[in-house]
């Protein structure tokens, strides 16, 4: 396995390019993405993924071109937008957030799916491949793009260190934050802000309809593992990069395998055996605790055992 | 603690109105409240209890009025007030620890980059000790009891090493050896000149427990001490005329 993964990297600078990025996104979406799903948030980053599309192909639309770094602008934008409308919406009506969410999501994956019908109608060639960002295209990285993502996000996780203290009691209990004078909104935006970083990063790769699994998936797997906060991001750090080395290798080895999908299935299935396997949280576990259990209280000295338990 | 000795009052509001939508919360309600005090808070459910700590705290828009903490907008003193919510109203499978938890208490005093150290964690372990928890310091907090869970809160809140402390239901859903050491605890608190003020539910211990009651049913019904104000005219006001005398006097 080794000597193959080696002799990939050793051949292709392209599938080295690839699962070196798909690493990077998986580092950063992975940790930030904990907090996502602390904070019951997960369906916020799936709705600020589907708005990106929007965003991307008006960018191309109103600047002609399409440069990574304009399209990705316009895609932050968007995701921006959204999650303003979101609190607008669930402050000055009844709607509820869960459905809130689901409106914003179809209604701005949607918006998009017609602008790109519109622009792939335009005359100029420049558009063709904007749909490669409904489920990305990680062939098309170069190491450019590699170096962007890595320092776009080492200056989000530098941010999320450096807030460690704040972004933790704020996704713990808001309101105690907020009595001991810490800007909790300010705090929020700050956060929901670099969630929306995590995702622009993957958005090339994994595309806007698979990226919210990367935000939520390693920090699920994660949390089946401990009970630490600090170790809880790490972990799902590690898991997001293993998920991308893996589904980028995969995907090279046989022919019609996409790249993101690839990497999306990964991670699920480091989802899969997290909650079957983990130690105290996983099923596994709690079935084989059950029978124990049964097992002991089955006995002839069940009154013993009970007598204790009332101890 | 420094605090202003000028002041007699430690908690003062003046005409506060909360609405949600076109429905008063709290009316025009009017509190002061002596150091040195044990004040229980009781009135039927959506009586405004909660919202009444919360708007003092400012989680909650006020239509109208002022509060002070010694004198001062509590934005000036925070360092002196505390804050105990409801144990529901936080995620306990949240991946932490209860040390870590209680550690939270110290965070406005630490300020921001800097995380907590030595002095933090021997604070926090100090104030596990004062509530019975230092066996479960490390405890994961989803595997703690309620009554657990709320001790946790209630640490937190010491290690906050306030002059006034807001405590919303701390006796919700705990057995009677924790509430007696709660108890215990709020009666140290108040020998020590602090002041707290308790969201309360249970009628029939606020003589025991408390010298002070506010009634309250979105307006201010009674404030003052229990032997005067805790009557069953003042009770049939606030709860509409419908309340055991168990608690009555």
């Amino acid at each position: 396995m080794f000597a193959l993964i080696s002799e990939l990297f050793s051949v292709s600078y392209t599938i080295r390019t690839v699962a070196l990025g798909a690493a990077v996104l998986g580092i950063i979406s992975g940790m930030l993405g904990c907090y996502a799903v602390l904070r019951r948030q997960a369906l916020l980053g799936d709705a600020m993924s589907h708005a990106a599309l929007p965003g991307i192909v008006l960018a191309f639309l109103l600047t002609g071109g399409r440069e990574l770094p304009v399209l990705l602008l316009g895609a932050a934008v968007a995701g921006c937008v959204a999650t303003l409308l979101l609190s607008a919406i669930t402050s000055s009506t009844r709607i509820k957030e869960d459905s809130a969410l689901g409106m914003l999501l179809s209604v701005f994956f949607g918006f998009g799916l017609v602008l790109l019908t519109f622009a792939q109608k335009q005359p100029s060639a420049a558009q063709a491949g904007l749909d490669t960002f409904l489920f990305g295209q990680a062939a098309s990285l170069v190491q450019r793009d590699v170096m962007t993502m890595a320092i776009i996000g080492a200056v989000a996780l530098t941010i999320m260190l450096l807030f460690w203290k704040e972004f933790k009691l704020l996704s713990f209990d808001p309101d105690f934050a907020s009595t001991l004078g810490l800007p909790v909104r300010l705090l929020d935006i700050g956060l929901t802000s670099l969630i929306v970083i995590a995702i622009v990063i993957g958005l090339q790769t994994v595309g806007v309809v698979l990226m919210s699994a990367m935000l939520v998936a390693p920090a699920v797997a994660a949390r089946q593992w401990t009970d630490r906060l600090g170790l809880m991001v790490a972990l799902a750090g590690l898991f997001g990069a293993l998920a991308g080395v893996v589904g980028a290798v995969l995907s090279a080895t046989a022919r019609g395998l996409s790249t993101g999908p690839m990497i999306v299935l990964s991670v699920s299935m480091i989802v899969v055996l997290s909650l079957l396997v983990a130690p105290n949280r996983g099923l596994i576990w709690n079935w084989l605790q059950q029978q124990r259990t049964a097992a002991v209280c089955s006995t002839p000295s069940r009154t013993a055992i009970r007598s204790r338990i009332h101890q | 603690m420094l605090v202003d000795v000028k002041t007699d009052t430690a908690i003062e509001v003046h005409d506060l109105t909360v609405a949600y939508r076109d429905r008063p919360v709290l009316w025009d309600v009017d509190m002061e409240v002596p150091p040195g005090t044990l004040l229980a808070i009781v009135g039927p459910n959506g009586a405004g209890k909660t919202t009444l700590i919360k708007s003092i705290l400012g989680l909650v828009k006020t239509a109208a009025g002022q509060t002070y903490i010694y004198g001062k907008p509590y934005t000036a003193q925070r360092h002196l007030v505390a804050y105990v919510p409801q144990r529901g109203s936080v995620d306990w499978d949240f991946p932490t620890n209860a040390l870590d938890v209680v550690m939270m208490g110290r965070y406005g005093a630490l300020g921001w980059f800097r995380r907590p150290g030595k002095r933090e964690r021997a604070l926090a372990l100090e104030a596990l000790a004062k509530v019975n928890m230092l066996d479960f310091a490390e405890r994961q907090i989803s595997q703690l009891s309620g009554g657990q869970q709320q001790r946790v809160f209630l640490a937190r809140a010491l290690v906050q090493d306030a002059e006034v402390y807001f405590m919303d239901e701390p006796f919700q859903g705990v057995d009677v050896t924790t509430e007696r050491a709660i108890v215990t605890l709020l009666q140290e608190l108040r020998a020590a000149g602090k002041t707290v003020v308790v969201v309360h539910h249970d009628l029939s211990t606020v003589a025991e427990y408390f010298d002070r009651v506010m009634l309250l049913n979105v307006r201010r019904v009674a404030l003052g001490l229990v032997a005067e104000v805790f009557t069953e005219h003042n009770l049939s006001l606030t709860y509409g005329g419908r309340v055991s005398t168990t608690a009555g006097r």
